[in-house]
């Protein structure tokens, strides 16, 4: 299915306005962040994002008028910097709506999805405001179909009579992932941590892979334990090498220190972010160009990871 | 021989290892971003070799050589015993009532060891907003004991939070029972000012230790809940071995040291 592989702007053209979108990674780790710019290039509006742990992914999203709602547990780049600076000003200004949950209430509103089914039970989230709190108005929830028709509900084990907390599935239109290898006919290779991604990927209506590497199928199939996501549930797959870049890919490259400084500190400010916009997305024609304009090789060769330990041990982290 | 405690040594490192000692040998360990990695590894490389670092991204028993800068960090792969994902952490781990003691933190903490990781002020118009639960409230339902870290000021320890990311003790002794938490607790909250544990009757926190150079009553004062501190002593110092071991070996790039 040679049809399957197609251009970045291609496959962000696939994506509505209004879209329900789930992306892979993990705070500094693994984002389509090569997707996220073109997103932004291409001015998508209204998009209702998925997440657990979303980072600067989802911050410059939201800075750039993507995003309408979103439903996630966290939002940061961890020590690089504490709850993006976008985000938080668009709660505090009222200009998106939000729900928060736990990680591991939404990976299991992910898991739902992917296996099947209306909903999972948990013992987590007891005793807590992210229970008693709803984030949505009711106008909302009852304006789209797709926003499932209650945060949760509780019920009692027929079995053993406890309380337990029910999560509802996400079905999103889109989930977007980035993974390190893709075969030929479309299989997903993981290497390391695979966060919420399987369970994000196989819930979603349709998946979009974006890749370091595309390789020969059978170099995968002659692993076939190591591979997470099977051929016919990948509907797209594009090449883009430091697809995540400034977040870190394991055994390829490592987060970008300079990259996250630059972008926190200019977050800060409405008019120094939109120079940054200018700068790194809509500045730049394409990812490849984006490489380019922080620095091509030079800064990328000092994030490449040691073959061993998939990351660099000498990068320097604190500027 | 050189001398068992250290004359020399910041806040944050009397905290890592505030944080090291709360871990027993062999514990599963469920730490996040930050002093609780400084303590786990503290911990790894000083009293408990064999305590298991589990980081909610994916990893169990990470054998770090270098200090992460995220629980989703590729260090974290280092010679772990298994890398997976969210789910297979929070569910057959977490769950499962496999955790002995997680590590949270958060902007408020009140008397009875809730914590506030989500907003300041009325939830839909906050006057702050923070990065959210995270992994922090299943921690804190889930794991057999938590201990949890706090930067000691008035206004971030006050009577009641504004909003529970993480449930404590709720409200006293039945709190989590009746809120259906069937195990689990704040053990400890090490603050920048010393160590508060909870009562085992009324579950409010009260003063157990007060750092090197402060006194209970100044600790006290700078407390927005009324904080018992009868019986209080000095925080147990910080040994050399533990500071060399911090400064040399656990962050020598000085990730989370200053």
């Amino acid at each position: 299915m040679p049809e399957k592989f197609t251009s970045l702007q291609e496959a962000v053209s696939m994506v509505p306005d209004g879209a329900h979108i789930a992306f892979g990674g993990f705070t500094v780790q693994r984002h389509p962040m090569a997707f996220i710019y073109e997103l932004i290039r291409q001015k998508k509006r209204n998009l209702h994002v998925y997440g657990h742990s979303p980072g600067g992914d989802l911050d410059i999203l939201i800075g750039a008028g993507c995003v309408s709602r979103i439903e996630i547990a966290y939002e940061a780049d961890e020590a690089f910097g504490t709850i993006g600076p976008r985000m938080r000003r668009a709660i505090e200004r009222g200009t998106i709506e939000w729900e928060d949950y736990s990680n591991f209430g939404m990976v299991l509103r992910f898991s739902a999805g992917a296996l099947g089914l209306p909903f999972l039970p948990t013992k987590t989230m007891f005793g807590s405001d992210l229970l008693k709190r709803e984030g949505f108005p009711q106008s909302s929830r009852a304006g789209d179909p797709k926003i499932a028709s209650a945060k949760y509900h509780t019920m009692e084990c027929p079995f053993t009579h406890e309380n337990l907390v029910l999560v509802p599935a996400i079905k999103a239109d889109f989930c977007v992932l980035h993974a390190q290898q893709v075969g030929s006919d479309g299989t997903v290779r993981i290497h390391g941590q695979s966060f919420g991604d399987v369970q994000e990927a196989l819930g979603a209506r349709t998946l979009i892979v974006t890749c370091e590497e595309i390789v020969d199928a059978n170099q995968l199939r002659a692993e076939p334990e190591r591979n997470q996501i099977p051929f016919f549930r990948v509907h797209h797959v594009v090449h883009v090498p430091y697809g995540a870049h400034p977040s870190a890919c394991y055994k390829c490259y490592d987060y970008d220190p300079e990259q996250l400084a630059i972008y926190h500190e200019r977050a800060k400010d409405d008019k120094t972010f939109k120079s940054y916009l200018d700068e790194f997305v809509h500045g730049v024609k394409d990812h490849k160009a984006y490489l380019e304009r922080i620095g091509g090789a030079k800064r990328l060769d000092k994030l490449t990871a040691d073959a061993t330990l998939g990351y660099n041990p000498t990068l320097k982290r604190r500027l | 021989m050189s001398q068992k405690y250290s004359e020399d040594y910041t806040l944050t490192e009397l905290m890592a290892v505030s944080a090291a000692r709360e871990i027993k040998d062999k514990e599963i360990v469920f730490a996040g971003t930050g002093l609780p990695m400084l303590g786990s590894m503290l911990a790894q490389h000083t009293h408990a070799p064999k305590c298991v670092i589990i980081f909610e991204a994916g990893t169990v028993d990470s054998q770090l050589a270098h200090l992460p800068m995220s629980v989703g960090d590729s260090r974290a792969m280092r010679l772990a015993s298994t890398a997976a994902g969210l789910f297979e952490i929070f569910t057959t781990i977490l769950q499962a009532g496999h955790v002995d003691v997680g590590f949270l933190s958060g902007a408020q903490i009140d008397a009875y060891g809730n914590i506030n990781a989500t907003s300041i002020g009325d939830y839909h118009r906050p006057a702050v907003r923070f990065t959210g639960s995270g992994g922090s409230g299943d921690i804190a339902c889930l794991s057999k004991r938590t201990v949890i870290m706090a930067r000691h000021e008035k206004r971030r320890l006050p009577e009641r939070v504004d909003y529970v990311t993480s449930p404590g003790w709720i409200d006293g002794p039945e709190g989590r029972k009746r809120s259906n938490l069937d195990w689990g607790g704040p053990a400890a909250i090490v603050t920048t000012m010393g160590i508060l544990r909870f009562d085992d009757k009324t579950r409010r926190a009260y003063l157990a230790s007060y750092h090197p150079g402060l006194t209970p009553e100044g600790v006290r004062d700078n407390t927005g809940f009324e904080l018992g501190i009868t019986g209080a002593t000095e925080t147990e110092r910080p040994t050399t071995e533990e500071i060399r071991m911090l400064r040399d070996v656990v962050d020598p790039e000085r990730i989370f040291l200053q």
